[in-house]
């Protein structure tokens, strides 16, 4: 998997309250809609400008508190393919996961990349090319990289339940 | 061979090998699986995999309690769905609107039992750690996927070990050592851990303020929290089965399958750090907005003008921090300008506290006694701050928009902290209302 496009860059410690906040959790459940709501509270320039195939870029601790999956759907839907960060809150990090979107930790290349650039991610040579040069990074485990491919838990699941020939309704709603 | 550490155990258990270590991905069975409001999501997804039936519909629990009673038709259909849902699929374990806040309803309604691994769609699935389970959060479709087919991939964790010793100063509390260790070590201080707490601070605790510590622990980003349990975990939740089980009376044979159950460390586990504190030398702290790891002695932030203080959620909603707040209110009012919102933690919360004469306390002073649930702290409704207002609360987060708007400050404290800011209408410190008390 290869992935092209250009980087929003955010700091440390960057919180699910802020990346979706929880009074949609309920309320606020079409795609679209959620995605209208992604980084909200952080850059509001973000949900109007995003493009399909753009990659975020954090510090330490990115999406720490709520489990909320749709601090990871909300960025699957504006089309983000990769989130780059120092490292990563763990219930996020899986909801990222499960979601099809790929978590790298690249601590060095965090710090190279610049707001705004387009970077190459290459998921199965795992590099990051940047403006001011290359960076590897560790490889996703197996299981990690397997649910990614088949685009995420619930795909994979169908896979292995044998229920792929079923119609996938469209999945809607929220959740803390 | 080296020892094992609680989530070594636990894990290999879950998972039924003889053993595992940190760094492994096993398949984990959990004994029991829990979410609250957002199980219509949940099912929605569950209904995406194509299976007609959850595969352990007596391993599920769900209690309503994020948005209750619904405040939109919106929330109310929220419900609805949920509803159906578990009348479809035959499970019982659903409580409903006003029995409480999850994590406080399944602790009292012993849905785990020690060295049991539980898993649940809310980050704050760590508090289960109180009584020696192994509780971490997980995503929604995780939950979807667990209901499906009953297990999910776990990361087996490093271990981290805090040891407290010593007394509490008295106007000390739990909450105020775990603001002081997640601002020492900061929000991702253990990060991806289980976190260990020992020593005689802790074995002295109530059970009420052990509860305090895990939860808080979802803050430091820990996966699970763990606290050694002891007899008087055992007895708390042998009086609870008695209840729930509607039994005659607590037998020994509860007590000893407690003991059966439950799991411990052994002495020459591995740790990726070990850290003390002496509990003696801890004063009140409050995490200041808009972080939980930018805390400060209370001493540094007294004076600050609040608008309302917020007495509950899972951290601190229970009868002992009810009690506490009742002792600064008794004979006090709360001051022009601010308002102050009781929410207790459960149906049983506040029954006992209506016996106790701590909702009285409350009224008479002029606070308002809320719907036991999670009340504003995540936004939904029940007393959202205005833009420009300033909260005091004993929640454990208070990220920038969590209560609703990006532009409201919230300081996060223990319950006499609140409710001596309550009184003064400033951020405040409960000693000196102690002090006055001995003086009149
Ligand atoms: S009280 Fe607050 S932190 Fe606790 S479960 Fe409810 S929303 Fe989450």
């Amino acid at each position: 998997m290869k992935f092209h496009g250009r980087v929003w860059k955010y700091g440390d410690d960057v919180n699910t309250d802020v990346i979706f906040p929880g009074k949609y959790t309920y309320t606020v459940t079409d795609p679209k809609e959620i995605a209208k709501h992604a980084l909200e509270d952080l850059d509001p320039n973000f949900a109007s400008q995003a493009q399909p195939g753009d990659m975020i870029v954090g510090g330490k601790n990115w999406g720490n508190g709520s489990s909320r999956e749709q601090a990871a759907t909300c960025l699957k839907y504006t089309g983000v393919t990769a989130v780059i960060a120092k490292s990563f809150a763990r219930i996020h990090f899986r909801n990222l996961v499960n979601n099809g979107v790929v978590p790298i930790v690249c601590a060095s290349a965090v710090d190279a990349i610049q707001n705004g650039e387009t970077i190459d991610v290459d998921l199965d040579a795992h590099t990051i090319k940047c403006a001011t040069g290359d960076f590897d990074f560790p490889p996703l485990s197996p299981t990690l990289f397997t649910i990614i491919e088949t685009g995420g838990l619930i795909q994979m699941l169908r896979r292995k339940l044998g229920t792929e020939h079923l119609p996938m309704p469209e999945i809607k709603s929220g959740g803390d | 061979m080296s020892g094992k550490t609680f989530a070594e155990k636990a894990l290999a258990r879950a998972s039924g090998q003889s053993q595992v270590v940190a760094g492994q991905i096993v398949d984990a069975v959990p004994d029991a699986v829990m979410s609250h409001d957002n199980s219509a999501a949940i099912s929605k997804i569950f209904r995406a995999l194509g299976v007609a039936r959850v595969k352990y519909p007596a391993r599920i629990a769900i209690a309503l309690d994020h948005a209750v009673p619904a405040p939109t038709t919106a929330h109310a259909v929220n419900h609805i769905e949920i509803r159906k849902f578990v009348e479809e699929q035959g499970i019982e374990k659903f409580f409903e609107v006003g029995r409480g806040i999850s994590h406080q309803v399944l602790s009292e309604e012993v849905v785990v039992l020690p060295g049991q691994l539980i898993l649940g769609a809310d980050s704050h699935t760590t508090t289960y750690g109180w009584m020696g389970a192994f509780g971490a959060g997980i995503g929604r479709s995780e939950a979807a996927a667990i209901w499906a087919t009953g297990e999910l991939w776990l990361r087996v964790p490093e271990s981290m070990k805090i040891i407290v010793d010593g007394e509490l100063p008295r106007g000390v509390t739990s909450k105020d050592l775990c603001l002081r260790i997640i601002g020492d070590m900061k929000a991702d201080g253990g990060l991806y851990m289980s976190v260990e707490f020992h020593g005689s601070t802790i074995s002295s605790m109530s059970i009420e303020s052990r509860i305090v510590i895990p939860n808080m622990m979802a803050e430091f980003g820990a996966k699970n929290a763990y606290l050694p349990p002891d007899e008087k975990v055992f007895e708390w939740i042998a009086e609870r089965q008695v209840k729930s089980q509607k039994l005659k009376a607590k037998s020994e044979s509860l007590i000893s399958n407690l003991q059966s159950l439950a799991l411990y460390p052994d002495a020459d586990a591995i740790y990726a750090a070990t850290y003390r504190y002496d509990a003696s030398t801890l004063e009140p702290y409050v995490a200041c907005p808009h972080r939980v790891d930018n805390v400060k002695p209370l001493s540094q932030v007294r004076g600050t003008k609040i608008q309302q203080a917020f007495l509950g959620t899972c951290t601190n909603g229970r009868l002992e921090d009810l009690a506490a707040a009742a002792e600064i209110l008794r004979g006090k009012t709360v001051a022009r300008g601010t308002r102050m919102l009781v929410i207790p933690a459960s149906s049983q919360v506040l029954s006992e506290a209506i016996a106790r004469g701590y909702i009285q306390t409350f009224i008479e002073a002029g606070a308002v006694v809320g719907v036991p649930g999670c009340g504003p702290c995540v936004g939904n409704h029940m007393g959202v701050p205005a833009p420009g207002e300033v909260t005091i609360s004993t929640m454990n987060r208070n990220f920038r928009g969590r209560m609703g708007t990006r532009d409201s400050d919230n300081y996060l404290a223990s319950p006499a902290v609140v409710a001596a800011s309550a009184v003064v209408g400033a951020i405040a410190d409960p000693r000196e209302i102690y002090q006055d008390q001995v003086t009149r």
